[in-house]
């Protein structure tokens, strides 16, 4: 009957894990925003966002490189090359520039939030700040979900118009498929509500989902050198695969089977 | 003489392990409060009791006549502006500079101008002897630097009680005696209540107006330092002295050595 107490008690500490991490999401979301956190979340966006950018652009290049040069030798095969652009921009648009996009934020940006939040809490700067009657949920907390909001939309957006600019680098430049063909079938197939709207709103709620594991792990981290090293993995592993497999439940409900 | 802060008949359990154990004491308002005790004991526990961070399991802790566990969230957030608290670490916020840091919680808490501010963290500063240091970033400070930057920040809303967490523990004996002295002379220049725990023997006897000695989940002594020094318990005793044996044993509790090395049950 042990393993059956082990499993119960397992249980119990998930849910009740759970239960304060919504209860942290009410209390950041709900805070009354003041004057002066906007200038803290604008500073978060640069610090999740803009210091991204890199990482998004060189990823997204390169993505869109390899699809154009995969999608043409199959596509060759059938004499299709044409057809290249949508491929390469549908392909990015729906799925790879949202969950790479989602996926790299949480390398980058997610383990940061969870180290930064954690280290905050084993030098007893959370600690301090409440004893200063500042909500710490209000002045570290919230701005930093704000950020990560606002941020990988945008993120994507720029990730996606990067991978189309390096199918077009591949495609058209290198392996010589017609420029006009290779941006008018594009034009003519992509929809902006089904295609590129769709590829936002994914965005949008994987960022929700990994600015919120980030946040949480790290403000209940176990303030020791192991407990926030083990936080930080988790928030990789984690918001990784809740944006996986939110990422086919998002899929199903925009492109299912009517 | 009136008491800023009373605790009454106070029990604290960390799962289930009892730390305070129906304990009641007294900080009265003006004056130095030590609180002393073995390491581990949960002296820090204590003051974040007495913050509001943490609740007891039963039992009361009054400021000034106001239950801290019964009140709202919101009115704690006001009663915590007349208390600040020393950590240990110093708790400095590392990504802004030791002028942000003391001018934080003035910007979060008054509306006052920039210039004002400015004037205040000065001569903040000034009091804890690092004026010069005001553009120095956290990580530049030493330990030392860094408590007394911290202490700044701690008196630049002009509290009542200032709760001092081992504000000793290791520094160096120029820095300790800075703030001894730092400690005794703000309680008597801004007519604070302090509360300082440590385990500091010497140094805390010597600003202190009242003393408790903590130790098994019980209040094992109180008084002025000159009774706590004449007190006949051998555990109070013991902690003075520094003695490596006594009624708290040199041994973690092991089996006997005949059994450990001889095998005799």
């Amino acid at each position: 009957m042990d393993w059956l107490a082990k499993l119960g008690q397992s249980t119990l500490e998930r849910f009740a894990a759970i239960g304060r991490a919504t209860g942290m999401l009410l209390g950041a979301l709900l805070a009354a925003p003041q004057i002066k956190n906007i200038s803290l979340t604008i500073k978060q966006i640069y610090v999740v966002g803009v210091q991204s950018l890199s990482i998004i652009i060189v990823s997204g290049l390169f993505i869109g490189m390899v699809m154009a040069l995969q999608g043409y030798t199959i596509l060759v095969d059938y004499g299709a090359e044409g057809s290249l652009g949508p491929m390469v921009a549908l392909s990015i648009l729906r799925e790879l520039g949202p969950v790479v996009t989602a996926l790299l934020f949480a390398g980058r940006a997610g383990s940061a939030l969870t180290a930064e939040i954690g280290l905050m809490k084993a030098t007893e700067q959370l600690s301090s700040l409440e004893m200063m009657a500042v909500d710490p949920l209000r002045r570290v907390v919230a701005p930093r979900l704000w950020a990560g909001l606002i941020s990988m939309p945008m993120l994507t957006l720029i990730f996606s118009a990067v991978g189309i600019l390096g199918g077009h680098l591949v495609g058209v430049e290198w392996l010589g498929v017609d420029v006009g063909s290779y941006w008018s079938i594009m034009q003519s197939t992509v929809e902006w509500n089904e295609d590129v709207m769709n590829g936002v709103i994914k965005s949008v709620f994987f960022a929700f989902v990994i600015t919120w594991i980030a946040i949480f792990k790290g403000y209940d981290s176990v303030p020791t050198s192991e407990g926030i090293s083990a936080a930080t993995t988790q928030t990789v592993v984690y918001s990784s695969l809740a944006v996986l497999g939110l990422d086919f439940v998002l899929t199903a409900i925009m492109f299912g089977i009517e | 003489m009136k008491n800023l802060i009373e605790i009454d008949s106070l029990t604290f359990k960390r799962g289930s392990r009892v730390i305070y154990d129906n304990i009641s004491l007294h900080i009265p308002e003006g004056k130095t409060t030590a609180i002393m005790g073995p390491s581990g004991i949960g002296k820090t526990t204590l003051l974040k009791l007495i913050g509001g961070q943490l609740r007891p399991d039963s039992g009361d802790i009054q400021f000034r006549g106001e239950s801290i566990p019964g009140m709202s969230r919101k009115r704690l957030f006001h009663v915590r502006r007349q208390m600040s608290m020393l950590f240990q670490s110093g708790a400095l916020f590392t990504d802004i500079s030791v002028f942000d840091n003391i001018a934080y919680p003035l910007r979060e808490h008054s509306n006052l101008s920039e210039d004002l501010i400015k004037t205040i963290v000065l001569l903040k500063l000034q009091a804890v002897g690092l004026r010069g240091a005001v553009n120095l970033m956290p990580s530049e400070l030493s330990g030392g630097m860094a408590r007394r930057a911290a202490l700044a920040r701690a008196i630049a809303l002009d509290p009542e009680l200032i709760l001092y967490d081992e504000p000793f523990a290791g520094q160096d004996p120029i820095s300790m005696g800075v703030l001894v002295k730092l400690i005794k002379e703000l309680n008597n220049a801004l007519n604070l209540t302090s509360v300082v725990v440590t385990h500091d023997v010497n140094e805390v006897m010597s600003i202190a107006d009242h003393v408790y000695i903590l130790a098994e989940k019980k209040i094992i002594g109180s008084g002025t330092p000159e009774q706590i020094k004449q007190s006949d318990s051998a555990l109070v005793q013991q902690f003075l002295r520094g003695e490596a044996d006594g009624p708290v044993p040199f041994h973690y509790p092991a089996k006997s050595l005949e059994q450990e090395f001889l095998g005799v049950s």
